[in-house]
């Protein structure tokens, strides 16, 4: 069982249906079944003449290669359908829906990379000097100016590569603003919704705060009179989703941000939601110092596998003096880059990123804006909302929302619909995915049990949402009727059975070696 | 047979020289489904407080940590084989681990089980 030892078992786990979907090659239909590269073909077999190397004297001083390279010997078409084939399994907004709550996975229009790979753009290096960059500057600024007034705020710094690196951006800012009031070694505690985003309290002590935990009401929201009563000399600020985790807009956010100035502190507000309020609700109005938009979400750039992103972090005129570097300025002669410290007129903390952020996702999600304009933008957004609701008013019924009420532009479900059935949150995410649906997110946000986190976003037309809901109150009954088995069994209509998750994160085996 | 609990939501019953280990409701509902345990060979010499047993939850990873110092004496391999098993009987079956402990009075500064409910309520 040399594929075993590998943890990628195509064997069907038993079961009648199992073997009668077994075939000879262990391919079903046209989906074939794949090795990997080195456990294909032949060493010593080559895709390519090449004449006999003559080697003669070496500079190697003796370091030369004894044992064999141990290279896959391949034909160019089996190399390409290697690769073709890995590239049909994948699975990604351009597949199907793909419900990933609070990750906004929405359509990339394809004008974006039409744009995006346009000669003058696509061939920009970032050394070249920036008098033969004026358009891309001019673009950075653009964006910039867009982003502004979305959110009414009077500055942002556009370099921080993704969201939890806005975090980082935003609160080495706040850090700046209380050394140069000298209160930075007094005030050293942030506080954090229990709600929050795993990395906002990760951010806020790796930049040597303590982090001080504020409980949800009984509604989803942040618990004002609690968060009050940790107010004190020694608060640095709060890190705030809006619209938070569990899809709920925060009602008293005003209320906060007024809490939170009077004692002194600063108001971080996490961006990663921002779909759900896009030209309807501008965060400067609602007294927020520094937030950053993931525009690889929002603004619809291919995300999801690593990158790349964007976060650029919009800033209040208390924190804008310490925007780090580079940043665009421009005046009667055009665009440049103000590049070091010693150049700026403000205080920048520094550089968090080399050269000048993530300018494909800049063009990409300038074109968003562009071709959608502020009207489509809040048409988007308004969508988004809407669409979140219809799963929620459709599944209510069968499924068990976690808050009642009206949620923004992602519904969260726990799992007390499944208690007493045997199947798990983790079980119905993988029976969704037999139903050729990306499961939402599990397990996240941690204030319910068994968390199911879904977010359609606006991309969704509503065939496909009520394929959707009628998709999933077909499974709940299947689980309410005792067939819990098949969701045990679940997927098993993948290339790959039920992985086991755990053991790939406790011993993952990283390198292929050769059946000895 | 005495019962007592530590802060870390530990509870260890006492019979004769041999202490048995797990977990209590309250951190099993703090963890969710547990997918993974890792329990620990016999014959290893612990101190009290020490990182005992490892458990993995769908959203957490934790430490089991021993309330007393000893040798372990046997880990449960049943749990390990099928972490589910803690989440069906966490005081019975879902035991952890046993111990022959060293040192009796390190018993003394342990909650007994009103003052660990009580414990327990002012978490929430």
């Amino acid at each position: 069982m040399a594929d075993m030892s590998q943890g990628r078992s195509n064997v069907p786990h038993g079961g009648s249906q199992a073997a009668a979907n077994r075939t000879i090659s262990g391919s079903k239909g046209l989906e074939l079944a794949e090795p990997l590269i080195f456990e294909m073909g032949e060493a010593g077999r080559c895709g390519v003449d090449f004449a006999d190397a003559k080697v003669s004297n070496d500079r190697l001083n003796g370091m030369r290669r004894k044992a064999a390279v141990g290279l896959p010997g391949l034909s160019e078409p089996q190399v390409v359908r290697h690769y073709t084939r890995l590239s049909q399994k994948n699975f990604g907004i351009d597949s199907g829906f793909y419900p990933l709550g609070s990750c906004t996975m929405k359509h990339n229009p394809r004008i974006n990379e039409r744009v995006a790979r346009m000669k003058g753009l696509g061939d920009l290096h970032p050394l070249q000097p920036t008098s033969t960059a004026q358009g891309a500057l001019e673009l950075i600024d653009t964006l910039a100016t867009w982003i502004k007034t979305l959110c009414n705020m009077p500055a942002v710094a556009m370099s921080p590569a993704a969201g939890a690196h806005g975090e980082l951006c935003g609160i080495m800012s706040i850090k700046a603003a209380l050394e140069a009031r000298g209160e930075a070694a007094t005030r050293t505690r942030f506080l954090v919704p229990e709600s929050a985003h795993g990395t906002n309290p990760a951010t806020a002590a790796a930049c040597g705060f303590t982090v001080d935990s504020i409980p949800a009401t009984e509604r989803g929201r942040v618990d004002i009179a609690a968060f009050k009563a940790k107010l004190g000399p020694d608060v640095a600020g709060i890190m705030l989703t809006n619209p938070n985790t569990c899809g709920l807009f925060e009602n008293d956010i005003i209320d906060i941000a007024a809490a939170i100035h009077e004692a002194g502190g600063y108001f971080y507000c996490d961006g990663a939601n921002f779909n759900a309020i896009v030209g309807r609700v501008r965060p400067g109005d609602l007294g927020v110092d520094c937030m950053h938009l993931n525009l690889h979400k929002t603004f619809s750039t291919p995300h999801g596998g690593g990158g790349p992103g964007a976060g650029p972090v919009v800033l209040s005129a208390a924190l804008a003096p310490f925007a780090p570097v580079p940043y665009v300025i421009h005046d009667a002669d055009g665009f440049e880059m103000v590049e070091h410290k010693a150049d700026s007129d403000a205080q920048p903390f520094g550089r968090l990123k080399g050269f000048h952020g993530q300018m494909g996702v800049f063009i990409r999600a300038l074109a968003f804006m562009l071709s959608h304009g502020a009207e489509g933008l809040l048409q988007a957004s308004t969508d988004a909302v809407l669409n979140a609701n219809y799963l929620r008013a459709k599944l209510q019924d069968v499924m068990s929302v976690s808050f009642d009420g009206m949620c923004m532009h992602e519904v969260l479900f726990d799992d007390r619909f499944l208690k007493d059935t045997g199947v798990t949150t983790l079980d119905f995410a993988k029976a969704m995915i037999d139903e050729g649906f990306h499961p939402m997110t599990m397990y996240f946000p941690l204030v319910v049990h068994g968390a199911l986190l879904m977010e359609p976003t606006e991309s969704e037309s509503k065939d496909t949402l009520d394929l959707f809901i009628k998709t999933l109150r077909g499974l709940t009954a299947r689980a309410k009727a005792g067939e819990a088995q098949s969701f045990k069994d679940a997927p098993v209509l993948t290339p790959r059975r039920r992985l086991d998750e755990t053991a790939a994160a406790r011993k993952p085996v990283l390198r292929w070696t050769p059946e000895a | 047979m005495t019962v007592k609990y530590t802060k870390d939501h530990e509870w260890i019953s006492v019979n004769g020289d041999i202490a048995t280990v797990g977990i209590t409701d309250y951190a099993l509902h703090q963890l969710g489904d547990l997918v993974f345990v890792e329990v620990p060979e016999a014959g290893r010499t612990v101190s009290q407080g020490d990182e005992t047993a490892v458990v993995e939850s769908v959203k957490a990873a934790s430490e089991v940590y021993t309330p007393v110092s000893g040798e372990v004496t046997e880990g449960n391999s049943g749990i390990a084989d099928d972490p589910a098993t803690v989440s069906g009987d966490p005081k019975g079956k879902g035991w952890f681990f046993k111990i022959k402990f060293s040192d009796s009075s390190e018993f003394d500064g342990l909650m007994n089980d009103a003052e660990y409910k009580a414990y327990v309520a002012s978490l929430d």
